[in-house]
């Protein structure tokens, strides 16, 4: 069994600049028909694709409260039974026409992101214990000099959330609420991401 | 060790190792304030470090099927049939792929944008005076073959001024957004030319913490591969984080 060690190191990340939706969204910003027309993870889920279909809205702020409106959101979750759209995942076949992967850029007038999914189920933490249901957010934007992660939980969660392994675990209980999405109706959700000071939400290191 | 025994079969062993640790001293910190857009951008909190579960390993799979012909030539994939191709230093940049165990990165999504041939972007927000080319774009995708191999065609883009400082300019150079096998290898950076002088002057190139390490986001020329009477190459290599060793590669 041969021990694989790492002999090169991770390229230098550089910001994404205030431009990335040339590359990543190019249609969103009026580069009409760039790649036929589709930019990648606009649709997470297909029609006929079981589970509880929610919107997950929301705003990422500057240290000073200022809309971020020129940022970039992906997201990365589970489908409703808890399977990942991944041949990595060999628990399971994930739903088909699910594709879990959804990217947006903040809107240029008022930093405003809306994500159509499907509500995620539970999924395994590292030691085999369930997660509470959540969604795996990744933020850039202009001023950004390395990639944020951070999670969604859901507000009507609230006993599986007590338990989960990685909020119970969090430093500073007060910081958890950063996490927690609000309601704002049925299957309507808020998550504002706060990059700095007041409410700063908890980014982690993956 | 990450272990999901209870809820994998026998045939179905779990194969899913934790990337190695990201090293942060590698990477620009979150606030460089000779960057000012960082100031009010950067986390004041430390993150919170968690190990690598399902979520964080796996990712979206891209097969080369979402292409289209010309989507990595950035010469021609804005210009409608029949319009010049873009204005400009006509290149290749090319490279690979690599995860930290120096393995290529087959599948990797790599999508590139950069401002034409004068340093404009084609963006609403970019007022720049030199103007647009109507043939160019300025983005470009391609998937990493099995080898982690990619390849785009495009023009060598100018520098630019840019609000920061009073008379800050930005090297040439073409930003690089990579997604490989799990979500922890997502990574946004920028290549650079060898030999422009502005990079040593450049406050987001100063942001990464040791000069030396800047080196490897500076793509050389390569002669070899350049295409006489047509295009100079440059090559750029990309390492993303690699995975600790796992049971089923040593068996296979
Ligand atoms: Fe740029």
């Amino acid at each position: 069994m041969a021990i694989r060690s790492r002999v090169l190191h991770e390229t230098p990340s550089q910001t994404a600049g205030p431009f990335v939706h040339i590359g990543c969204t190019p249609n969103r910003i009026g580069l009409a028909y760039a790649y036929r027309g589709q930019d990648l993870g606009e649709r997470l889920f297909d029609n006929g694709v079981p589970g509880q279909r929610i919107v997950v809205e929301g705003c990422v702020f500057d240290g000073i409260g200022t809309p971020v409106k020129d940022g970039m959101v992906e997201i990365w979750q589970a489908d409703h039974k808890g399977l990942f759209n991944s041949p990595q995942d060999r628990r399971g076949q994930s739903s088909l026409g699910f594709s879990g992967w959804g990217r947006q850029a903040t809107d240029p007038e008022t930093g405003e992101f809306s994500f159509r999914t499907i509500k995620p189920g539970e999924t395994p933490f590292v030691d085999g214990r369930m997660q509470a249901p959540f969604i795996s957010f990744w933020i850039v934007a202009r001023g950004v000099n390395l990639g944020l992660h951070t999670r969604m939980y859901f507000p009507d969660e609230a006993e599986r959330n007590r338990q989960d392994p990685v909020l119970s675990k969090l430093e500073h209980a007060c910081r958890i609420q950063t996490l927690i999405a609000s309601c704002v109706s049925d299957n309507h959700y808020r998550f504002d991401i706060r990059l700095q000071g007041e409410g700063e939400t908890v980014f982690f290191d993956v | 060790m990450i272990k999901f025994s209870k809820l994998a079969t026998k045939e179905q062993e779990p194969v899913v190792e934790g990337f190695f640790h990201r090293e942060f001293h590698r990477h620009p910190p979150a606030y460089t304030p000779r960057y000012k857009s960082s100031v009010v951008r950067s986390p004041k909190l430390a993150l919170v470090s968690i190990p690598n579960s399902l979520s964080e390993l796996t990712g979206p799979v891209f097969g080369h099927g979402i292409l289209g012909d010309d989507d990595n030539d950035l010469t021609v994939n804005y210009a409608d049939a029949g319009m010049r191709p873009a204005l400009g230093e006509r290149i290749i940049v090319h490279g690979r792929v690599l995860d930290e165990r120096d393995k290529g990165v087959p599948g990797v999504l790599v999508e590139i944008w950069q401002a034409n041939a004068g340093g404009r972007y084609r963006h609403f927000k970019d007022g720049y005076l030199a103007p647009l080319d109507e043939s160019f774009g300025g983005f470009g995708r391609t998937v990493t073959d099995a080898e982690g191999g990619y390849e785009f065609r495009t023009v060598r883009p100018g520098p630019y001024p840019w609000p920061n400082g009073i008379n800050d300019w930005r090297p040439s150079h073409i930003h690089f957004s990579l997604f490989g096998a799990g979500l922890a290898q997502r990574l946004i950076t920028q290549m650079y030319f060898e030999g422009d002088p502005l990079i040593p002057h450049c406050p987001i190139v100063n942001s990464i913490p040791e000069p030396s390490l800047v080196d490897s986001l500076v793509a050389r020329l390569d002669l070899a591969n350049t295409v006489p009477m047509d295009a100079r190459a440059y090559r750029f290599d990309i390492v993303l984080r690699g995975r600790r060793s796992s049971q089923f590669e040593n068996r296979s």
